[in-house]
């Protein structure tokens, strides 16, 4: 499959790409292309210029930060975070998705932003940066913003970005209290889209949840930020009872569509079970006891 | 007004070329190419190295593996105009002229192959695991692999092709599996 016709441009630095991007009404950025190189030899998208940004340097770190945020650069590759050695200390939730992205040949490619910037209601990412409460840094002409990730979203595929900007990185705030969560993922062969994916962010002081987040990939049109299931544990020291609590919110939260991976129910049955074994896991040992 | 009124000839679109150069194999290649050519159309039908495959063309089976810098990309899934500058290793780059490499060596005395369609990326894949891991468990082989696809062999095979290899690679003599049964070719 051949892509329809465009000019490429490498440019070695952000000002000359966001400068490439405002010249023309029809461009798009090029990060990993694992999406992107797709849905152009399919025609979904035909860019009349594709600005690669590969070359541009500092964009592929990521790392906690002075002030406790954690960013991601643009050019992190799924790989990147899948092999980080520190980043579970730091980021669990994210540290637990990165080996579940797609199969391991499209990781060591594709960029976690960019995979935000998609914006594929599938996909996995997004929950993550949703459970994390975190943002995307947008550069463009007139400087840098900071967009919340459920502002930066609008609908399936679509995001607030402006054709001349570029997302650089991701930040997720500093943690008031220790970070814990994971993602679970129920795909029917590696490389699949998930049937059902759970993200799950706490931050905990001793025992007690001080701020939770879930996120819920594949189970609606879009992301879904699971705001009630959080809440029904933020203050709680994860009893079974909240836990349940929760678990049936976040199946509530969710609009899955029957299809050939499962039922509605099944998903939303799957929903439930993630959100409870996530939790789970940071139960205190007095609770498991009781 | 005339029957008809004349019009200026439509120039054709312009088409945008571009010069790349490469590493393929340890050599430097060059060519001229539109960006739109995939990294897979340059390496088979330009350079005609056939051994990479193109399977599903959709970024799903990972026939098309190649190693891009030393790390396994799928080359229906970047442009050929990425590459410019960068190190490519298709499966022709794995044998020298007179030995088969390890990896190849292991698919060969384990059966690792049927139709063999899949078997260059599959290669390739394993290149990238044992130069970072020399010593994979059997686990960390399957995880290794599970970007491509292999629709005749039920993957035993190919696994401990990639076991035989990586101790071979170790510098230990992998047990033949001829050996134990006596003649798999029989």
């Amino acid at each position: 499959m051949f892509p329809s016709r465009f000019r490429y441009e490498a440019p070695s630095s952000l000002g000359e790409a966001v400068a490439l991007l405002a010249s023309h009404d029809d461009s798009k950025v090029l990060a990993g292309g694992q999406s992107l190189i797709p849905m152009m030899k399919l025609r979904f998208a035909s860019p009349a210029l594709l600005v690669d940004i590969n070359n541009i340097p500092g964009l592929d770190q990521h790392g906690a930060q002075p002030d406790g945020s954690y960013r991601i650069g643009a050019l992190v590759r799924h790989a990147d975070l899948e092999k980080s050695t520190t980043l579970g200390e730091h980021q669990p939730t994210i540290a637990a998705a990165a080996p579940l992205i797609a199969d391991p040949i499209v990781r060591t490619r594709g960029t976690f932003v960019g995979s935000v910037c998609h914006a594929d209601p599938q996909g996995d990412w997004a929950s993550c940066l949703v459970a994390l409460d975190g943002s995307i840094v947008a550069h463009g002409p007139t400087g840098r913003r900071t967009i919340p990730v459920d502002d930066f979203v609008t609908g399936p595929f679509q995001t607030v970005l402006a054709p001349d900007e570029i997302a650089v990185e991701a930040v997720i705030g500093a943690a008031s209290g220790s970070r814990k969560g994971g993602y679970l993922k129920l795909e029917r062969r590696v490389g699949d889209f998930a049937t059902v994916g759970v993200a799950v962010a706490l931050e905990m002081s001793g025992s007690t949840v001080t701020k939770a987040g879930i996120g819920l990939t594949g189970v609606g049109s879009a992301t879904i930020n699971a705001r009630e299931a959080a809440d029904a544990i933020v203050g709680s020291s994860l009893g079974d009872d909240e836990i349940a609590v929760a678990a049936e919110a976040a199946a509530a939260a969710s609009s899955p569509r029957s299809d050939h991976r499962g039922s509605a129910d099944y998903k939303r049955h799957v929903v439930a079970t993630f959100v409870g074994r996530l939790l789970a896991q940071h139960q205190p040992a007095e609770a498991e006891v009781a | 007004m005339t029957l008809f009124e004349e019009v200026p000839v439509t120039t054709a679109e312009e088409i945008p070329v571009r010069r790349v150069e490469m590493r393929v194999n340890g050599e430097t290649r060059a060519a001229n190419i539109e960006p739109r050519l995939l990294l897979a159309h340059l390496i088979r039908n330009g350079m005609q190295l056939t051994g990479t495959h193109t399977g599903c063309d959709t970024t799903n089976c990972g026939a098309c593996t190649v190693l891009f810098d030393g790390q396994p990309v799928k080359s229906c899934t970047m442009f050929a105009v990425q590459a410019d500058g960068h190190e490519i290793t298709t499966v022709e780059g794995l044998a020298t002229a007179s030995e088969l490499h390890p990896i190849q060596e292991g698919f060969k005395d384990e059966h690792g192959l049927q139709c063999g369609f899949c078997t260059p990326g599959m290669m390739l894949s394993a290149k990238a695991l044992l130069d970072e891991n020399p010593n994979p468990t059997e686990d960390e082989v399957r995880w290794a692999l599970s970007g491509n696809l292999c629709r005749c062999t039920g993957y035993q095979n190919i696994v401990k092709a990639v076991l035989w290899a990586a101790e071979k690679m170790r510098g230990d003599e992998p047990a033949s599996e001829d050996a134990a049964d006596g003649g798999g070719e029989a």
